[in-house]
Formats: C-alpha cells, sequence, structure tokens
C-alpha cells in the first residue's frame, strides 16, 4: 500500500543552523500519527517541507505517492494543512475565504461541503463575519475549515490547540477523531503532551532536527518502566535516604520514583522510621510526558559522552508545557 | 473556477472592497494635478500644434495614474500577504507560478485601467479631447499597467517589510513617472535631459499613450510599444524565475 506520507533522508539548513538532518518517516493511510519535541526540533519545517511552503535541500517526500516537488498539484491536493500561526485575509468574511480557498484547488460547487464543514465546526453563524471580527478561536476554526475545503486524503495539524480554550480544544479533538475514523490520516503535532497520547496511535519524537524516537504509543508509555509514588506526609520532612527517588517535591506533596511495585513496601517503611506519618498515597502510571522527558535528557546524556548512553539518568522532573 | 481564475478574482475582490481607498481616492490626487498644473501652466505655448496644455497635460496624468495604480496594486497586495502570513493560503494550494504571475498582474492591469478609465471620464469634464488612435491608446495603456504590475509584483517578493515596498515606490516608479514626459514634452527639456529621458522605459509608454489621442508624439508609436513590449519581456522573464526558484516565498 502507498504510504500516506513518505519522508526518506530529508535534510535542511538555514545559514548555519542545521534544522533537520537525514528524517527518514513513514506514515500509513488512516494513522493518527503524532510528532512531538521541543521548539526548534524541525516539527514545522518538517511540515513545510511536507506543504511545500520550504523546500528540503536534499531527501525526498512523497504525500499519497506524490513527490511534493515533481508533482506538487497532485502532492497539494492530497494535503490539508492547518498552520501553526494565526493567520487570516482580513478583507474577506468566513464564507469568501473558504470558497476561495477551495477555488485555489480548481474545485466547483463546493457549496454543500463548504457548509457542512462550517455546521461542523461550528462557523455556521459566523458564515458573513468578517475575518477580523473572529475571536481566536473561530479564526482557528476557519484555519481548520480551509484545511479540509478539499476534502485532503492527509491533513497535518500544526500545534492547532496553542492557545485555545479548553473547550474548543475538546470539540476539536472530537472533530479530528471522526476524520480519523472516516478514513483521513492526521499527523498532530502538539506541545500537550497528554493530547498525543490520547490521540495519536504513534508518535515520532524529533530532537534538533532528528528523530530520537519512532513507536507506537503504546510501546513508548511502556517503555518507561517502573511507576511513581506520590506521597502526602505530616510530622516530619522526607527522609534524606528517598532523595534520590524525587521526581517532583511541593511540600509535603513528594512524587518518588520506583523501579517496581516491590519496591512500595521498602519506601513506605522508611517513610514511617523517619517519623512521618503518610497522610495519602497514590500510585501514578508513567505518562508519555515521562517518556519524553526521559528520551530527550537521554540524547543530552549521549551527546555529552560521545556515545548512545542506554542508562538514563532522570534529572528534570519540570514538566513542560502542562 | 480554475485556481487561477480564483486567484485573479480574489485580487480584484480586494481592491474592489476598498474601492474608495484604491480607486476613489487616486482619481482624486489626479485630478487635483489637473486643476492646478493647466491652472498655473495656462498660457504656456501649446506643446504640439493646436494641443493646449490642458489637454496635453490630461492622457499624462491618466497614465500615470494607470502605473502607479498598476504597481500599488501587486505590491501591497503580496506584501501584506506576506506580512500578516496568509501568503499560505495561496502558496497551499495547487497553484503553478504561472497561474500567480498571471493572477497579480491581470489585477493590476484591471486596477490601473479602472483608475484611468476614472480619471479619464472626470477629465472630459474639464478639458476636450481627442481620440485619434484608440487602439494605440489601449495598446500603451495594457503594455504599461502590465509592467507596472509586474514591477510591483518584484517589489513584493524582493521586500520584507512595508517601508521597503515604499522606498522602491518612492525612489524608483514615482522618479521615472514624474521625469518620463508626464507634465512636459521632452523637446522642451535641455539636450541633456532629453537625452537622459530615452533611458527611461516610463517615457516611451507615456509619448506613445499620448500618441492614441493626438496622433502626434515625440517618438514613432511603433517603436515605443516595441520598447515597452520587450521591457515587459524581460521584467516577466525575471518574476518567472523568481517565482519558480519560491525566492522569498518558499524558503
Amino acid at each position: 500500500m502507498t504510504p500516506a506520507i513518505q519522508i526518506q533522508q530529508v535534510h535542511k539548513r538555514f545559514g548555519a543552523v542545521q534544522a533537520l538532518s537525514g528524517i527518514d518517516l513513514e506514515v500509513a493511510p488512516g494513522e493518527f500519527f503524532g510528532l512531538l519535541g521541543p521548539n526548534g526540533a524541525g516539527k514545522t519545517t518538517l511540515i513545510n517541507i511536507l506543504a511545500g511552503l520550504t523546500r528540503a535541500d536534499s531527501g525526498s517526500v512523497r504525500v499519497m505517492g506524490h513527490d511534493v516537488i515533481a508533482d506538487y498539484r497532485e502532492s497539494r491536493r492530497a494535503l490539508g494543512v492547518v498552520p501553526q500561526e494565526l493567520v487570516f485575509d482580513p478583507f474577506f468574511s468566513v464564507r469568501e475565504t473558504l470558497r476561495i480557498q477551495s477555488g485555489y484547488f480548481g474545485l466547483k460547487h463546493n457549496d454543500a461541503w463548504i457548509d457542512e464543514v462550517m455546521h461542523h465546526l461550528d462557523l455556521a453563524g459566523k458564515a458573513d463575519a468578517n475575518m477580523r471580527s473572529l475571536s481566536g478561536g473561530m479564526k482557528r476554526r476557519v484555519l481548520v475549515a480551509q484545511a479540509l475545503v478539499h476534502k485532503p486524503p492527509v491533513i497535518v495539524l500544526d500545534e492547532p490547540t496553542a492557545g485555545v480554550d479548553v473547550e474548543l480544544r475538546q470539540g476539536l479533538w472530537e472533530f479530528v477523531r471522526g476524520l480519523n475514523r472516516d478514513g483521513h490520516t492526521i499527523v498532530l503535532t502538539t506541545h500537550y503532551l497528554e493530547e498525543a497520547e490520547a490521540l495519536c496511535a504513534r508518535i515520532a519524537m524529533l530532537k534538533q532536527g532528528r528523530i530520537v524516537a519512532l513507536d507506537t504509543t503504546n510501546n513508548l508509555v511502556n517503555r518507561r518502566d517502573g511507576l511513581y509514588l506520590k506521597l502526602r506526609i505530616a510530622g516530619a520532612a522526607l527522609p534524606a535516604a528517598l532523595a534520590a527517588r524525587v521526581r517532583d517535591s511541593h511540600d509535603p506533596v513528594h512524587t518518588l520514583r520506583l523501579r517496581s511495585y516491590a519496591e512500595v513496601e521498602g519506601v513506605l517503611a522508611q517513610v514511617r522510621e523517619s517519623g512521618a506519618r503518610i497522610e495519602e498515597l497514590e500510585l501514578l502510571q508513567p505518562d508519555l510526558e515521562d517518556v519524553f522527558v526521559q528520551i530527550m535528557n537521554m540524547e543530552e546524556g549521549g551527546e555529552r559522552s560521545g556515545g548512545r548512553s542506554v542508562s538514563c539518568v532522570l534529572s528534570t522532573p519540570a514538566s513542560p508545557n502542562r | 473556477m480554475s485556481g487561477f481564475g480564483t486567484l485573479l478574482y480574489k485580487e480584484l475582490l480586494r481592491f474592489w472592497k476598498v474601492a474608495f481607498q484604491t480607486i476613489a481616492a487616486p482619481v482624486l490626487t489626479t485630478l487635483l494635478y489637473l486643476l492646478i498644473f493647466s491652472h498655473v501652466m495656462q498660457g504656456q505655448a501649446p506643446v504640439y500644434d493646436a494641443v493646449p496644455y490642458s489637454a496635453f497635460l490630461v492622457p499624462g496624468l491618466v497614465m500615470m495614474a494607470v502605473l502607479q495604480n498598476a504597481f500599488a496594486n501587486s505590491s501591497s497586495s503580496l506584501i501584506q500577504s506576506k506580512i500578516t502570513g496568509n501568503i499560505i493560503f495561496v502558496l497551499l494550494p495547487p497553484l503553478s507560478y504561472w497561474d500567480f504571475f498571471a493572477a497579480y498582474v491581470l489585477a493590476s492591469v484591471v486596477r490601473g485601467m479602472v483608475v484611468g478609465v476614472g480619471v479619464l471620464l472626470v477629465s472630459l469634464g474639464f478639458v476636450g479631447l481627442s481620440f485619434e488612435h484608440p487602439l494605440w491608446i489601449i495598446a500603451f495603456a495594457v503594455a504599461g499597467s502590465a509592467i507596472l504590475g509586474t514591477l510591483g509584483l518584484i517589489a513584493g517578493i524582493w521586500a520584507e517589510k512595508f517601508d521597503q515596498v515604499a522606498a522602491f515606490q518612492s525612489f524608483l516608479i514615482m522618479p521615472l513617472t514624474f521625469l518620463s514626459g508626464v507634465f512636459y514634452s521632452i523637446h522642451s527639456l535641455p539636450a541633456f535631459w532629453q537625452g537622459l529621458s530615452h533611458f527611461n522605459p516610463f517615457f516611451y509608454m507615456i509619448d506613445g499613450f499620448r500618441y492614441g489621442f493626438f496622433g502626434v508624439s515625440d517618438i514613432n508609436p511603433a517603436l515605443s510599444l516595441v520598447i515597452a513590449g520587450a521591457s515587459l519581456l524581460v521584467l516577466t522573464a525575471l518574476t518567472l524565475a523568481l517565482l519558480k526558484r519560491g525566492y522569498k516565498l518558499r524558503h
């Protein structure tokens, strides 16, 4: 089967910055795929190359089997992109914007589909409002609608929920899930890791222009062995012997790292022996964020030592963007 | 509608929606030139036999309005799209660089024509004009607005800020139009300036356009049209090359 997206050995440099170095990636039709990474990892550059907004220095990129340079007409017809920036054309109303976007793809008589998309995104009431008058969330919905006017089989969402309120975010994800159920391939970049975990079946993690992890979301989460013990204690401080286990500490609540359930008893005994009383206790499974932090740190350690250190040092409990 | 047709429609709709600023304002400005210059220059010897100064002035002003508005249309549309980021709406669809070029330039031609016709119609209320060779009038108006629409596209592609487009306009387009014989026949100039004017492509556009009205000109209109056509071809080739490379549009 032709991959929905096929990226082979893509390199891209902007001046002195090597934005992408040798990306290889395939996304199958119908997948819900996540692209994660810190700022500057190269996610948007990769998406821009996919969309033809940026040209790769070398390597090949295909959308539904069409090369993005040689068969750009076919590849762009197959792709819908929701950009990260909240852009709009202030001259036009919502309906005009969507009709014009549809016309760029050579589509005639597309009003029925435009109405349907507006309906699904709760834009029908704003159809004749000028783009300038819309709130940020509404503008974001129009961007989603614009990406869908030509019914592309592959849809890329570049951090579509950045700065969007919770209600819209939920609604948007419900809508995107529906598109995926209908057979659309979805590629999503997001800073909200729990979102990627909930939505994406497979995930690639990017760092400094390289893919540092590529696996199903389940495997990635399972890769992180161990679990967390969250304790609220009273009567005494956390014993120093447990300091090495601390993931984060907001006195009197401490989250400790355990390798397995077998360690629970021992840790609780140490706390009690120190004279502290346990008021609350919770066991937490590792989530994608832990894996993310772990993988990002592992890479750094590997680079410093000049090799690939497999054992990782979990040192930064700071949760990015939560 | 085809992708090209839609982009053309969008570009036309864009300036039509702000017609007060894109059509009415330049028509008014040009009429102020007409009123002031024809008053100040009243009694000046006719430039050509039997052509009073005010009649001589009108085609020059019309062409100046055509050229400046054609330039303003493509350059301001493109720089606005680049700066606000909505340029991606035309970069994501399967539009070819030919589609892109033709739509922006044609919209500029239409904008130039609409303003030119506006200036001409209102001027006819003040000044009597003859129309000796209407086809030459149309030919020069089309060539001139296409050249300036293309220049506007180049400026819009190259510029990264509004003031760079403004600089292009103030330091290139304005001097070339004002020194092209809009307000005078170059025969009234000292020999040096007369010679220099022949290196200004805008001079040929204005001179040939004026020939269409009066049947007299400083230069053979066929030669002027060839020069205008050659300028258009060179600029078109340059612009298409920039667009094909994605210069400053696709990084």
